[in-house]
């Protein structure tokens, strides 16, 4: 009982980082219907940068904030200059692009920072916090971290001016464009807001999985997974099905099928939701007239 | 009265299909000016044209300045709401909200509030219905909307695009008496686009007839009425 309750706890601490993910995804494709997957390589990047800093002499704290922001700039950039001349381009030359993306974001990594794995610092004491016997305080506090950036997100959209213009953005470009929303900044603006969560959650799983540039590439096959499994157009399903997956993958991997095939329940969640419930849990039936 | 609105040899067309051939219109400041015409006449690419949503050549004046050529947000800038065909309500927020985007690019915060329930006063209903997603708001209320949508820019010029499409008499006579006390009260200059001739012309000051992307009669209101053959093409009497 003990081991299970504590690999649900640990499922729900990688399952924060599976979320953030997702809903970094879930805000692109809500803004342009298209499923970016260079999310977590552009993520791996980011906290590469993270290291960088804190290399360079920078604190933890002070490191965390430039990285996202500069994650954020780096996502409006990428936008403005790779995305925007396909946007009306068939959806192929999209994805070829976002693949293309993730070839090069890695290489580049690779390149300057060598293919040697790396430690990344936790900005959690090392002893558990509160004396509790089932979570390491990093996991704890990355639940934590991952809550703040959902209120945070969840306040920008439900209560700001720029949130407000951004949701009326995707969904009906339009009439957004008709009382002077300029669309094309608020998917500049998505893009950059979706790196920055990114960055966030690179920098909360790389003291888990260790520093190197292929770390994401299972969290985004999760993140996939707790999109789909959410709804691909709920941001709050894309969270829902971020933890859902983290505990599943946890508790699958430990007693069930071993840790080799942990990320076959990924695969395995996709194929199913796509066949059996396209729409996730919280996802919108789209009705089209004839 | 000053011109507000200089069309000249307007050309407007989708990809290869060309659809305007050259319109010529004015409307005067504080008027409403009606464009009439069938289906397919091509009074909705006319609206449409104006704001910068399809290829256009040609001149276009609003107050004296060409604005062809500028992009559909800058052109909302100048003051010029446009209440589109089908509505254009963001079904998905709340009546609320999409009221606030109608002032997005207003930056005078404090009278926006009060602008607020400006446009409650005309259409009561609409505060009723504040918090609920406009997408389950009535074909009527969501007209409503859009023209609450508009005023909240505090406009100097509205494109209405069929306001009475798909609505039941009652409701289009609502509408359209707001829409005269809004340009009588508030001074706002309205190019209504309608197939309803009979009512659009019992509205507005001047009226143009639009057939197959050419003006093909233009007057005012009365003159147009007398008009042996729209009377007997749009009118029906």
């Amino acid at each position: 009982m003990d081991a299970l309750l504590h690999q649900v706890l640990a499922g729900l601490a990688t399952g924060g980082i599976y979320a953030s993910v997702a809903l970094a995804l879930v805000m692109i494709y809500q803004a342009t219907h298209h499923l970016n997957f260079a999310q977590g390589e552009l993520a791996m990047f980011c906290t590469y940068l993270a290291w960088s800093l804190i290399n360079a002499g920078f604190g933890y704290w002070p490191a965390f904030l430039l990285t996202v922001g500069l994650a954020f700039v780096l996502g409006v950039v990428i936008e403005r200059v790779v995305v925007r001349p396909v946007e009306n381009s068939p959806v192929l030359a999209v994805v070829v692009v976002f693949i293309g993306l993730l070839v090069i974001l890695k290489s580049v990594t690779g390149w300057i920072y060598s293919y040697t794995i790396k430690t990344f610092p936790s900005p959690f004491p090392p002893a558990p916090l509160f004396g509790n016997k089932y979570m390491s305080s990093h996991e704890i506090g990355a639940i934590g971290i991952t809550l703040v950036v959902l209120v945070l997100l969840y306040s920008f959209f439900r209560f700001t001016p720029l949130g407000l213009a951004m949701r009326a953005a995707a969904q009906n470009p339009a009439s957004a464009k008709l009382v002077g929303i300029r669309v094309g900044w608020m998917l500049a603006l998505g893009w950059g807001l979706a790196a920055a969560i990114g960055a966030v959650a690179g920098m909360m799983v790389a003291p888990i999985v260790f520093l190197d540039p292929n770390m994401m590439a299972g969290v985004l096959l999760y993140a996939f997974a707790a999109a789909l499994v959410g709804g691909v157009d709920s941001p709050g399903g894309a969270v829902f099905g971020g933890f859902l997956v983290g505990v599943l993958e946890n508790v699958l991997g430990a007693f069930v099928i071993g840790n080799e095939l942990k990320l076959a329940v990924a695969l395995v969640l996709i194929i199913g939701v796509l066949v059996v419930k396209p729409t996730g849990f919280f996802g919108t039936v789209h009705v089209t007239r004839v | 009265m000053a011109v507000l609105l200089q069309v000249s040899k307007l050309h407007a067309a989708y990809g290869p299909t060309r659809v305007l051939h050259g319109i010529d219109f004015a409307l005067e400041e504080g008027s409403i000016t009606a464009l009439l015409g069938a289906n397919g006449a091509g009074k909705t690419t006319t609206l449409r044209a104006l704001c910068a949503m399809v290829q256009t050549s040609g001149e276009i004046r609003f107050d004296g300045a060409r604005i062809d050529g500028r992009a559909t947000e800058d052109i909302v800038r100048l003051g010029i709401a446009h209440v589109p065909d089908g509505r254009g309500t963001f079904v998905n927020l709340s009546t609320e909200e999409n009221l606030r985007l109608g002032a997005y690019v207003r930056k005078d915060r404090q009278a926006v509030e009060q602008d607020f329930e400006r446009v409650y006063a005309y259409f009561p209903r609409l505060k009723e219905r504040r918090h609920q997603q406009a997408g389950t708001l009535s074909g009527g209320e969501q007209q409503m909307l859009a023209v609450s949508r508009a005023l909240m820019l505090r406009p100097r010029l509205m494109l209405l695009d069929e306001p009475s499409f798909g609505l039941a008499p009652l409701i289009v006579r609502e509408i359209f008496e707001i829409m005269r006390a809004i340009n009588q009260s508030e001074k706002v200059s309205i190019l209504l686009v309608e197939q309803n001739a009979a009512m659009a012309l019992d509205l507005a000051d001047r009226a143009y007839l639009i057939e197959t992307g050419r003006v093909v009669l233009s007057g005012t209101s009365d003159e147009i009425k007398q008009d042996e053959a729209v009377r007997r093409s749009y009118l029906g009497y």
